[in-house]
Parts: structure tokens; sequence; C-alpha cells
């Protein structure tokens, strides 16, 4: 065993890269809504990029640690704090037996990301370790955390005594209002020019229905010209659909492999993990971006990780335990919390 | 189906190879045909395919291969699939209890088309039906060719708990439900077999483009067949490139 859920938070489970190659059996493909986030923090704790972690939505968790590893925190910044103490995110930090990681609010984005260096131990269905909680598989018992559940380690023990952290210039911003980029189609051909034209000039806002599995978008109605249904074809991460009520809803991560309306553009990975940060009254504009676009911003963003993972690996310090110390200073007194760098 | 393919993009990573804008046998022999070519030249950069009824969705890896790139070497297997080559397919064989506490709706399905119970189940086992492609939830297969005569409309209200294995019809539809969900089918029978299992190497029994072959078993078959199935021992019948019973309207 090596934490234990004290608080569960609003709904947090086990995510890796998904369960690919299954999609066309019907299954879902689940895995990070933030690829970034979740490929940094495992970047921090020298993992595989792609090595399951603890997906947080709004509330964070409360987790008892009980054995010695460590972990990195990135994505959204909910406050997270050791036996009280804030503690730095996008940063290895180290964590002793009966230390407790807690959240205490939402500064910015919607979703945090925990990696631990000795990996977790669920087992691997189809593949992947992501928990798909409308299929009942993955993950811990293939659902979100709940009180007193307890997971284990992979590996033994701690193999590793170096920390390291990200730069400022490579952390997201994360905004209340972003521009997404998308690539025109499948059905594009299927609306009005003029409903293009609204689709990108206006702003839409994410409604309460938003989930894993999508974002119902609310805005100016989009006009169809064939009418909204299609005979269904395949859905990828960030198809945009608009059905007959002309709102369009974004296709997320523990989205269906198929479906049967129209789509009127995609979403551009960079740009899923954006989204993945935006909640219930986030507001969206669309901007369109042409193939060849794509796909030099696709190489910017895979060549941000090999910059990440150089100066992670460039810039290490000994990892030890936060330290607090007390200070008087001109008769006033401080308590620093300190993480001494080797 | 199209004179020529259609590729639609879909985002950085995929595109969309469509090749009608029906549901027909030619189209879904033509996708068939397709995967396997796609398969078996492996062009670089694929990571998943996708089948559906009229299209084959393509996951490709955007840093080995893009758009063009992609068309280009679709463009070439397209010829070798078109160019006749076996068209292999199997046929899997369903056993099925119908009537009783299984298919709960039978009497109602023949009361409705005017037929006696064991006619319904003679028209449902008499034709093969295939398998368009998967979705809606793991395993489910979305089959065509029933015969009108059997056709019956959805529950006016939807039960919230359908067991795995039920076998329905709704309106000229028929299906099997391949795990615990609530629905309004029509629930003519069950069968024993697992057709989802995500702990078992082959976690999904049915491929798109196999028939679907409905056989009639008793309760006591059923509860062999079931035993069977829970200690691993059971082996569905395929026949592969078998005679296909197609129904006749």
């Amino acid at each position: 065993m090596s934490f234990k859920v004290i608080k569960p938070g609003l709904f947090t489970t086990i995510q890796d890269k998904g369960r690919y190659s299954y999609q066309r059996f019907g299954m879902s493909v689940a895995g990070a809504m933030d690829f970034f986030s979740l490929r940094v923090a495992n970047l921090l704790v020298e993992n595989d990029p792609f090595e399951a972690a603890l997906e947080t939505t709004f509330l964070g968790p409360t987790l008892e640690f009980k054995e010695h590893d460590v972990i990195a925190i990135t994505g959204g910044d909910m406050s997270p704090k050791i036996n009280n103490r804030q503690i730095p995110m996008w940063m290895s930090v180290y964590v002793k037996p009966g230390d407790i990681l807690s959240f205490s609010g939402v500064k910015s984005g919607l979703r945090s990301y925990i990696a631990f260096s000795r990996k977790l131990d669920v087992p691997l269905i189809m593949g992947s370790r992501s928990t798909f909680t409308r299929g009942k598989i993955g993950g811990f018992q293939g659902r979100k955390l709940a009180e007193n559940d307890t997971i284990g380690y992979r590996d033994k023990e701690l193999l590793k005594s170096t920390g390291s952290y990200v730069k400022k210039e490579y952390i997201p911003l994360y905004e209340k209002e972003v521009e997404i980029r998308v690539i025109l189609g499948p059905q594009d051909d299927y609306f009005m020019d003029e409903s293009l034209e609204t689709f990108f000039k206006s702003t839409y806002t994410i409604t309460n229905e938003a989930d894993r599995m999508g974002y119902r978008l609310d805005g100016e109605k989009i006009i169809h010209k064939k009418g909204a249904d299609i005979i269904s074809d395949g859905i990828v991460f960030g198809s945009i659909q608009v059905p007959g009520h002309g709102m369009p809803i974004i296709m997320m991560a523990d989205r269906a492999t198929t479906g049967g309306y129209t789509k009127i553009a995609t979403v551009i990975t960079p740009d899923l993990s954006k989204l993945a940060q935006m909640g219930p009254g986030s507001k969206i504009n669309f901007r369109e971006v042409s193939l060849a676009q794509a796909s030099t911003i696709y190489k910017d963003y895979e060549d941000t990780f090999l910059k990440i993972k150089e100066h992670i690996s460039s810039e290490k310090f000994n990892i030890s335990e936060i330290r607090s110390l007390n200070l008087n200073i001109d008769g006033k007194k401080y308590s620093i919390d300190v993480n001494e760098l080797k | 189906m199209y004179d020529k393919v259609k590729y639609l993009p879909a985002g950085d990573s995929s595109l969309t190879m469509e090749f009608g804008n029906e549901i027909s046998v030619e189209i879904n022999k033509m996708i068939r045909n397709t995967v396997s070519a796609i398969k078996n030249n492996s062009p670089e950069g694929i990571k998943e395919l996708i089948p559906t009824y009229r299209s084959i969705q393509i996951l490709y890896d955007p840093l080995v291969a893009d758009f063009k790139k992609m068309v280009v070497s679709l463009e070439e297997i397209l010829a070798l699939a078109t160019d006749g080559g076996e068209d292999n397919y199997r046929i899997v064989e369903i056993p099925t209890c119908y009537g009783s506490e299984f298919g709960p709706d039978l009497s109602f399905v023949a009361e409705h088309n005017n037929l006696t119970q064991e006619e319904v189940i003679n028209i449902h086992t008499g034709s093969d039906y295939l398998l368009y492609m998967l979705g809606f939830t793991p395993g489910f297969g979305y089959l065509g060719g029933m015969s009108e005569k059997i056709a019956t409309p959805r529950l006016q209200v939807p039960r919230t708990i359908i067991p795995a294995g039920s076998v329905g019809i709704a309106a000229t539809q028929t299906g099997i439900y391949p795990i615990d969900s609530p629905g309004g089918w029509q629930l003519i029978g069950r069968t024993p077999v697992k057709l989802y299992d995500p702990l078992s190497d082959v976690p999904v029994l049915l491929n798109a483009g196999d028939y679907i072959r409905f056989k009639a078993i008793s309760q006591e078959e059923f509860e062999e067949i079931s035993k069977a199935v829970e200690k691993n021992e059971y082996e569905v019948n395929i026949i592969h490139n078998g005679e296909v019973r197609l129904n006749v309207l």
C-alpha cells in the first residue's frame, strides 16, 4: 500500500494514454484529458511520459502516503499542500510515510495531474490503466476514487534521488476565454457558408453539460444546409459535432467511437490540453488553421516536450524533504519552507 | 458507393476515408477488403483503423506522415484492394435460447406480426446477418439483413436493465446486448456466449464484416454452454468463408 484516499475529491481517476487499438470494437479510448500536463508530470518523476497518473477535477483529493515516493503535480492550480504547507507545482516533490497531500482551492484551470515516480499498481486492461467509468473498467476497480481506497506502487522501492522542475516559460497559463484552433471537416460541406462564418466569428460558452465525454457549448446557432444527421462514422478526440439544434459539442476523452451527427471541424491536438483545463462558463473563440499550419504547430508542440525533457535532465537537484525554518528578522517572525537545491 | 473514395480531414492526426453515403453490403465488403489491405501493407505512420458503415477512420502519427502523404499511401493500397483479392469473412454461430424468461417479448413480437412464436424463431434463425460496424457500447454490433416479417417497434417504456447476452429486435434491426445495460429493444432470447470480456486476450468476439448466425438452443443447452463459458471451455463455432444465407425480402 502506497497511499490511502482520505477524501476522494470531486472526480479523481487514474489515467494514462488511453485504450487505443480497440476502437474498432466500440471501446472508448478514455485516457488523460490534458496530455500536456500528464506528460510533463511524468517527465518530472522520470517516468514514461504516458505512465498512469491521477487526474483530479476541480476539487482535489486528500491522500495519505504510506511509503516514500517522489511525486509531481501539474495542470490546473488547485493549491496543493503537504501537511498543510503549500508545495510547488511543476516540480518534483519528495513525500514520506505519514505525509498528507491535500488541495485547498482552485486558482486556475480545472484538472490537476499527480504523477508518482514509483508508478501506480493497477492492472493493464487492453493495454491501458485508464479508468473508463461508463464502461466500468480500468484504473482502480473501473471507477473514480472513493474514501479509504488504497493504491499500491509497482516499483518496490524509490529508485531516484534527484528532483527537477519545469522552467516558467513552458508552464501554461489557464484563461477563462481561449482561442481554440481547428481544422475544418470532415462534414463542413453540410453547413451554410454563413454558418461557417458564425462558427468562427462568435464566442461560444461551455455549458454545465461538460464532462470527460464531451463539452456542450452555447452560442450562436449553426445552420445546416443538408441535415444534421449522417450515417454513423468515426469520432476522434476533438471532433466538433453539431446536431439539429445547431449548438456544437466537442468530443473529449471518454467519447463514443462512432456517431451520427455532422462534424463541422476538429480541434488540433495541442489545443485539446487548453480545453481540458476549461470548465462550465469558460468561453471559446474558434480559429481555422490549414492542414499545413496544423502540421507545423504539432511539430513545435512535440518539440516542446523534447526541450522540457532536456532541461529537466540537465538541471537536477538532490531531492529532500521540504523543511520549515523559523526566522526572526528585525523582530518579526517568519516561517519559511525550504527545499534545498544541490 | 462513390466512384472515387473521399478523403476528409479529421484534425491533425486523423482522416476519414469515405466510400459512400449509404448502408450497403457492397460498401461493407469494400471496407473489409481495404482494412485487411491496409493491415497487410502497414503504411508508415498508421496507428489505428475504425471501420464504420461507410468509412474507415484512419488515425496516424503526424510526426511520421501528414494528410497528403497518407492519401498517397492509401490510394496505392486501395488499388490493390480493388483488384479483387480474396474476400475473407467469418460466419459466427450464436447459440440462442428463445422465449421464456430469456425472451420475455417473444410472444409480443409473434402477436404483432401475426405469427406463431415458432415462426418468429424460424425466421430469426433462418438467415445470416452482416455485422456492419461495432459501436454504442463495447462489443455492440450493428446488424443488417433482418426480415421485415418480424419487425417490431421498440418498447414504449425502456427497461432499466437488460442482461448481457440478450437478443432483441428494434424496428427492422436485430442485435445482442454485450453488457448489462438499459434499453428499449423487444427481447426475444438470450445467448450464453460472452460477446465482451474486458480481461480476455480477445475482449470482443465479433468483428465488423462478420456474419452472425443465430442457432436456437434449449434451456438445458443454455445452462450447459453457460457453465462451459464460465470455465473458459466453450468454443464458439466459426465458419470461414462459408455459404451465407441471405434474407430474401
